[in-house]
């Protein structure tokens, strides 16, 4: 469906149902160079099961027009924009890589409207690697071929994809192309950018789940620690869950996994 | 931080898609022989139907040995993905039939394989969908045949039977102006040869049946997607980009922007149609394509071999295969096709139809047949079999003479086979005589 958010026409993927606020709202950010469709399983999973699924293609991806949101922040601020806009009081966040930033940043901007926070292949902060931001800035198909070979597992950069007939790598590269010239290189930026994940975390005293790829060379689990050490005044602490044998790309090398975690969060009391 | 590296198509070609078996270890891919997969739960089988959860429901719409099979194409072609289907025959219906219907119209190239000639020219006209037959070289033609309702630009990598070059950049271009999509027939040259999406085709098809299985056992065909072709901005493809009441109500490009093409082939072609390949040919098409790199450089040394001897001979007055000088389209086989121009040629012999059938009856290695793409060398004279009804002039429009051989090129000694073609030659050659 498509809404106005800061008077722009913003696309929102909702899982394959119609968006019923009166339903618990779920809204999924994807990470850099992406858009909805990253979280295709998850959110028909969620929407078919009691969800209000809210998966935007963030400004100036995907089918989003409008210049890429240059900070973390000013994607939280946008998030927020995007809830007023879709008449949602309440919502949960979830959010992949650069997507957990803003949902993180987000959840501290705006305390009393978000309920659960879902943080997916996160680190705070969040640098990227000098010769990434180089290539994405000036060598995008080098920035993707860097990106598929450290988000994707040695597994499933030869195939063997739970999706039948469906070349994981082969996808996400066409994906990334997909997006407008200067968005990865805009995203890569506000990623490395972003130095207040820790200070944001510390004052996240909702329940929060993080989702962390066995084989995530991206995000490692080690590189994790800070992060969920941060977020001391989540009530029992932030729940790691690891996702087996998986990479940086999880929603789509283990979609049940993701999913079960994210639902099972959800749902949980 | 390493640079990244990108698999070899040695690598894909022997692990692609396929890793070791989790329930038993098995590192050969297991068959999957089996039309049903039970569902663990109620919840699951929804979630399965409703696409919460990838995973296979029936052997019709996907498999796991096929899954492999898929994606190892897809992997060797540089695509987003691809399904396995009944025939190279059923790849093409699938990938006219996803993207158009009734008034839907095609621009092709009249150099193609007979089966795709018969069902573009007599049997989809039935259905509503026609075609305009064009000149593949000549740009001008592509461009003067687009209509309105012009849904696809088809062509095949080496055009039947003058072994035509197809120029992919040029005929890409012409069809991105129009909003269109490219498909190549790339049978004959498999990624070995040339991987057409890297090129700027948007739709890879093969008969799978030849030179990717090689072995001549098993039919089967293949349709790759590239994932460039923007369906939404095209606003041409209403199948793609509009809610499809036969199945959830999906807008296939809002629910995969890259692989609309793929989720409605599967979710309508294969379910409707019903044209699913066999698990069992899979694997035998994946056993062939372990050995395709080796096969195809092999297959391409011998046609070298072979193409020169026979174009050294007196009794032959032609050789069409591009990777000779002598051939029309060498500078573009040069560009295209820089590791070989493929293993299929023709000649023409001196001596007409007569000399033709003595040549073919001469020969010991050859198998004379109406195929293609085996690892065992394959002969054929038109004039005698598959044409034999038509005249000399209408044989000459067809681009056939009445001295046309065909040879697909095998995997034999090379010596061998130019024996074997001495032999035939000297056959013909006592009919030129009398």
């Amino acid at each position: 469906m498509e809404l106005s958010v800061n008077d722009t026409s913003t696309y929102l993927y909702t899982g394959g149902r119609p968006f019923d606020r009166q339903q618990p709202v779920v809204v999924l950010i994807h990470g850099a160079g992406h858009d909805h469709s990253v979280w295709n399983f998850q959110a028909r999973q969620l929407a078919h099961h009691g969800f209000a699924v809210l998966a935007p293609d963030l400004p100036g991806h995907g089918r989003t027009p409008g210049t890429p949101l240059p900070t973390i922040e000013a994607l939280a601020d946008w998030v927020e924009a995007l809830l007023d806009a879709a008449g949602v009081v309440h919502a949960a966040l979830a959010g992949h890589s650069m997507g957990s930033l803003v949902a993180l940043q987000t959840a501290t901007q705006a305390p009393a409207r978000i309920t659960r926070l879902i943080l997916i292949g996160s680190v705070a902060p969040m640098p990227v690697a000098p010769p990434l931001l180089e290539a994405a800035a000036h060598e995008r198909n080098a920035a993707h071929a860097m990106i598929n070979q450290w988000s994707y597992t040695p597994a499933s950069q030869l195939g063997a994809s739970p999706v039948p007939g469906v070349f994981l790598t082969g996808l996400n590269q066409r994906l990334m192309e997909r997006q407008r010239e200067g968005v990865l290189a805009n995203d890569l930026s506000a990623c490395n950018a972003y130095q207040g994940g820790l200070e944001a975390a510390a004052r996240i005293a909702i329940p929060c789940a993080m989702l962390c790829g066995e084989r995530d060379q991206m995000t490692p689990r080690k590189a994790v620690k800070p992060l969920q050490e941060a977020l001391a005044k989540v009530p029992g602490g932030a729940r790691m869950i690891v996702i087996k044998d998986a990479g940086h790309a999880m929603m789509a090398e283990a979609p049940d996994a993701v999913g079960d975690a994210m639902r099972g969060f959800l749902t949980s009391t | 931080m390493t640079q990244p590296k990108t698999f070899g198509p040695e690598t894909l070609a022997l692990h692609a898609g396929q890793s070791p078996d989790p329930a038993f270890g098995a590192r050969a891919a297991p068959i999957y022989f089996t039309t049903s997969y039970v569902f663990p739960d109620t919840d699951h089988a929804a979630a399965l139907f409703n696409l919460e959860r990838p995973g296979h429901v029936y052997t019709r719409i996907s498999n796991p040995t096929n899954a492999m099979l898929e994606e190892r194409i897809a992997a060797l072609e540089g695509g987003v993905g691809a399904i396995a289907v009944a025939s190279g025959q059923a790849a093409l219906h699938l990938a006219i039939t996803t993207l158009m219907g009734t008034g839907g119209h095609i621009v092709a190239s009249h150099a193609l394989y007979g089966g795709s000639h018969n069902l573009l020219a007599y049997t989809l006209p039935r259905f509503g969908i026609t075609t305009t037959f064009v000149d593949p070289q000549d740009p001008d033609a592509w461009r003067a045949a687009v209509r309105p309702e012009t849904r696809l630009f088809f062509g095949e990598s080496l055009g039947n039977p003058g072994l035509d070059v197809l120029d992919i950049p040029a005929v890409a271009d012409i069809a991105h102006a129009h909003r269109i999509p490219l498909l190549v027939d790339a049978t004959l040259v498999t990624p070995c040869l040339q991987r057409p999406l890297a090129l700027g085709a948007d739709l890879v098809l093969h008969s799978a049946t030849k030179f990717l299985g090689g072995h001549g056992v098993a039919v089967g065909g293949l349709l790759v997607d590239g994932g460039r072709f923007d369906w939404e901005a095209s606003g041409l493809f209403p199948t793609l980009t509009e809610p499809y009441d036969g199945f959830h109500g999906m807008d296939f490009a809002e629910e995969s922007p890259i692989a609309a093409f793929l989720l409605r082939a599967r979710r309508e072609g294969l379910r409707d149609f019903g044209a699913c390949l066999s698990p069992m040919n899979a694997f035998q098409i994946l056993q062939g394509m372990e050995t395709l790199p080796l096969r195809m450089r092999a297959h391409v040394a011998n046609a070298r071999t072979v193409a020169e001897h026979l174009a050294a001979h007196p009794l032959v007055a032609q050789v069409a295969w591009p990777g000779l000088a002598s051939h029309r389209d060498h500078a573009l086989a040069a560009r295209l096709l820089p590791d070989g121009a493929g293993s299929v040629l023709s000649f023409e012999l001196k001596g007409g139809r007569a000399a033709g059938r003595a040549f073919i009856e001469g020969l010991r290695v050859f198998s004379h047949l109406a195929n293609v793409g085996d690892a065992k060398s394959l002969v054929i004279h038109p004039a005698s079999t598959t044409h034999f009804r038509m005249s000399a002039q209408d044989l000459a429009a067809a681009g056939i003479g009445e001295g046309t051989v065909r040879l697909s090129v095998g995997l034999e000694s090379a010596d061998d086979l130019i024996e074997d073609l001495n032999r035939g030659l000297y056959a013909a050659s006592r009919v030129v005589q009398g």
